[in-house]
């Protein structure tokens, strides 16, 4: 496979898993509103904060973090280059240029939710309601994710499409779970103690994680939601699963065997997935999980750069694609 | 259906003067379904261009780069006997304008033969030098044709132009069909229509045919100057159909005059390119220094037989719209026939009896450079304005090797779903020559092609960047 378009691949893929995480974003949040007494606009700031675009975000609405203004400002404003629709302008755009790679319902997927979602009325009503467009992103996404699974071929281009989304997936689940730990329970102290059940049902439901968490653990306890969305190995959104899924997809694409290394961006991976095997839940929150998800976060951004370089290791050109390689910071 | 059609005073496709359908079958078909559920299928049919992206982009456009496809249900049939007529003649003339691109650049014999001035040749915008003396894998230059015939009112199918370097539109051929069966199976049913579905297979034939001696299992990829081009689309798909990669220049790169891709397992051999990008554009080194969408050291490995480009750099020469006049002879020069298919009578300014004649008859002719596509710079006499006459007038004059004029002529119509019901439509018909070798059994000509109409009431151009659209073209077996 063309370097080029393995880099093209792998972005298509992590621009609709972000769009798909946004929607989910702005769902649990939706009914965390819904569901308290407090004031909304207390309520809607760690939405911003969690997709670490908060800048921007002051830059276009000031300090107005009401539910309209954040509500568009994630969905459907192009002047935010994570919104919903600017992902899908990128990941359209993307495959696009690699549509030939693609079986045909896997195009066909994209290019209609690109269509849906410029189609959609931008109006106060949808901002005030956005239930339905979010539904709709839900869907969309998993069924391009379905598209891929049964009518690509289980080869290059599936494997690189299924590494670009995990690693989007485990930043955006790490991003959660941050934001819910240590915005919404300001102290420390508060860990393991006065949990409001609500707030972190909300998190796991936004990670579509409550009926499969509730199947594992059962009752709801802020550790083992900790150790369900980090360590968990067979839930699709937890971070562990996420590293050795993505682990297998980089192999398959390299050709080596396990313990044998052939690039750099293998060995980080490798690292990160050692490292969570043996990790203990309580290691974790014992020296801080804001700390460890800061540091999981990096590591991320590391991989990334390392992948790019393992796609592009051949080549001397500079990558037509760096503008768009930009990470959520 | 067609009881209130206006059969225009040129030729329609579809009906006679007397009003009776020349293929009754096909109109008992859409007649049976009716005008309003055929503009129900229409809506579902549009819908259905844009969820697939069938697209094409317009450069300048204002909301965006692509436009979707436009598209008329109403098929354009041409009849059996007609078909083997166009045919035969397509195929004298492709392996004629094959042998002659292949003499231009090695013996030049009809140059010393006299049938074409050499100067001619020495002024074609189109002729490579560079190409001197080569002669690619099985004498093939010519490997991917698209002629544009057009019907006057006196009923006979013209050539209008060739298309030797990259015809555009086979891939809305093969969607239209696909569109057309999936959107109107009733009329489909019972008719025997020609299959054109096995385009991209006949064309991946073509190409590893072509490819370089002494390559077992030849690589082809396709070469497009990326998602900008107004083809994008057409590279896309045709790259989908046959399975190979599609390529853009920084994708390829030339070691020791062999070139490769590069791949994420690193570089990989390739034999074939079916490149849609122009011969200035193809290599920095041999031609425009400031390509950045070419390979630098490809004509390089081009001229050492190291990788095959189809089509071949230099054919333009051949499709030059005043080397078109000479045609008929380069026809009858090769293969000792008389040409099957007719020119449009054409004039060549830079004879100056013929310029004498045109720049005398101007309101009357339609004017051309001789080195445009795309309808662009065309002047129709008839309609322009006493300014534009003279503009055109002294262009001729500052530089008559670059036009050429005809009479104009009168496009057939077929009948077009348009706002107020059925109504003509001019169209022409650009079909598909693939050229694998010099044997007979080498060709492969695409039954039926690209109908091409102009949806503006009354307007003769075709040109999707001018407004045109396309209808399924149905070969009747």
């Amino acid at each position: 496979m063309l370097s080029r378009v393995a880099d093209s691949i792998f972005w298509m893929s992590r621009y609709i898993e972000r769009a798909d995480n946004v929607a989910r974003f702005i769902d649990v949040n939706q009914k965390l509103t819904l569901g308290f007494q407090r004031s909304i606009s207390t309520q809607w700031e760690p939405l911003i904060l969690t997709t670490g675009d908060n800048d921007r975000f002051k830059e276009l609405y000031g300090k107005k973090y009401t539910q309209e203004n954040v509500v568009q400002f994630l969905t459907l404003d192009s002047r935010n280059p994570n919104s919903i629709i600017s992902c899908l302008d990128a990941a359209r755009e993307n495959a696009r240029c690699i549509r030939d790679n693609l079986s045909i319902p896997i195009w066909q997927a994209i290019n209609k939710f690109y269509l849906m979602i410029h189609a959609y009325p931008r109006d106060a009503c949808t901002y005030a309601n956005p239930q339905k467009l979010l539904d709709i992103v839900k869907d969309r996404s998993q069924l391009i994710e379905g598209a891929a699974e049964l009518t690509l071929s289980h080869g290059e281009a599936y494997n690189i499409s299924r590494l670009g989304r995990l690693i989007e997936r485990a930043d955006k689940t790490s991003r959660i779970l941050d934001v819910k730990y240590y915005i919404l329970l300001p102290r420390v102290q508060d860990v393991g103690g006065n949990l409001d059940i609500v707030q972190w049902a909300a998190l796991l439901n936004s990670t579509s994680a409550l009926q499969m968490y509730r199947r594992t653990h059962g009752r709801i306890e802020p550790k083992k939601v900790v150790a369900f969305l980090v360590l968990d190995r067979f839930f699709p959104r937890a971070l562990h699963y996420c590293l050795v899924n993505a682990d297998m997809a980089l192999r398959f694409l390299s050709g080596a065997p396990p313990y044998v290394f052939s690039n750099p961006a293998e060995q980080l991976l490798g690292r990160m997935k050692t490292n969570m095997d043996y990790i203990s839940v309580d290691d974790i929150v014992n020296n801080g999980l804001h700390e460890y998800i800061d540091s999981f976060q990096c590591q991320l951004n590391e991989l990334g750069v390392a992948i790019h370089q393992a796609f592009y290791g051949n080549t001397t050109r500079p990558s037509m694609h760096q503008s768009q390689s930009q990470y959520v910071v | 259906m067609f009881s209130d059609y206006p059969v225009p005073p040129c030729f329609d496709e579809l009906l006679t003067k007397a009003h009776e359908s020349r293929f009754p079958t096909v109109s008992l078909a859409l007649t049976n379904l009716g005008y309003d559920e055929i503009i129900e299928r229409q809506l579902v049919t549009d819908e259905r261009l844009r969820d697939l992206g069938i697209t094409f982009a317009v450069y300048g456009h204002q909301d965006g780069n692509e436009k979707v496809w436009p598209f008329d249900l109403l098929p354009r049939v041409v009849g059996h006997e007609e078909w083997q007529h166009i045919d035969r003649g397509l195929r004298q003339r492709i392996f004629a304008l094959n042998l002659f691109v292949d003499d231009i650049y090695n013996e030049q014999k009809i140059l010393n033969d006299g049938i074409i001035p050499r100067e001619m040749i020495q002024t074609a915008a189109t002729f490579r030098k560079e190409c001197v003396g080569h002669r690619p894998p099985k004498g093939v230059w010519t490997h991917i044709t698209g002629t544009d015939l057009i019907r006057h009112e006196d009923g006979e199918i013209y050539v209008l132009e060739d298309n030797l370097r990259c015809p555009s539109g086979v891939s809305y051929v093969l969607e239209n069909r696909e569109v057309m069966k999936r959107v109107l199976p009733e009329v489909f049913n019972g008719q025997s229509v020609a299959s054109v579905e096995d385009y991209p297979e006949r064309l991946l034939d073509t190409l590893l045919a072509t490819a370089p001696d002494g390559v077992d299992m030849p690589v082809a990829v396709l070469l497009t100057p990326g998602i900008f081009n107004s083809a994008y689309f057409e590279h896309s798909f045709l790259a989908q159909q046959m399975g190979i990669e599609l390529v853009q220049g920084p994708d390829l790169v030339v070691i020791d005059t062999y070139v490769y891709t590069k791949t994420i397992r690193g570089l990989r051999k390739v034999d074939v390119i079916y490149r849609r990008i122009d011969d200035t554009f193809l290599d920095p080194l041999t031609f425009r220094d400031d390509s950045v969408i070419g390979v630098a050291g490809l004509m390089e490995a081009h001229r050492l037989g190291h990788v095959t480009l189809a089509n071949a750099p230099g054919t333009g020469v051949a499709d030059d719209k005043a080397i078109y006049a000479y045609v008929p002879e380069i026809i009858k020069y090769y293969t000792g026939e008389d040409p099957i298919l007719q020119n449009v009578p054409t004039y060549v300014c830079s004879d100056p009896k013929q310029r004498e004649h045109v720049l005398k008859n101007l309101e009357s002719l339609v004017v051309k450079p001789t080195n445009e596509a795309g309808g662009y710079g065309i002047v129709l006499g008839p309609r322009a304005s006493k300014k534009e006459l003279e503009e055109c007038r002294a262009q001729i004059k500052a530089d008559p090797r670059n036009y050429i004029a005809q009479p104009m002529l009168q496009l057939s119509t077929v009948p077009t779903m348009c706002p107020d019901g059925v109504e003509p439509r001019h169209v022409d018909l650009r079909p598909f020559v693939l050229l694998g070798g010099l044997d007979a059994a080498d060709m492969y000509v695409l039954p039926g092609g690209l109908t091409r109409v102009a949806l503006v009431k009354n307007s003769m151009i075709v040109n999707s960047s001018q407004g045109g659209g396309s209808k399924d073209t149905w070969v009747l077996g």
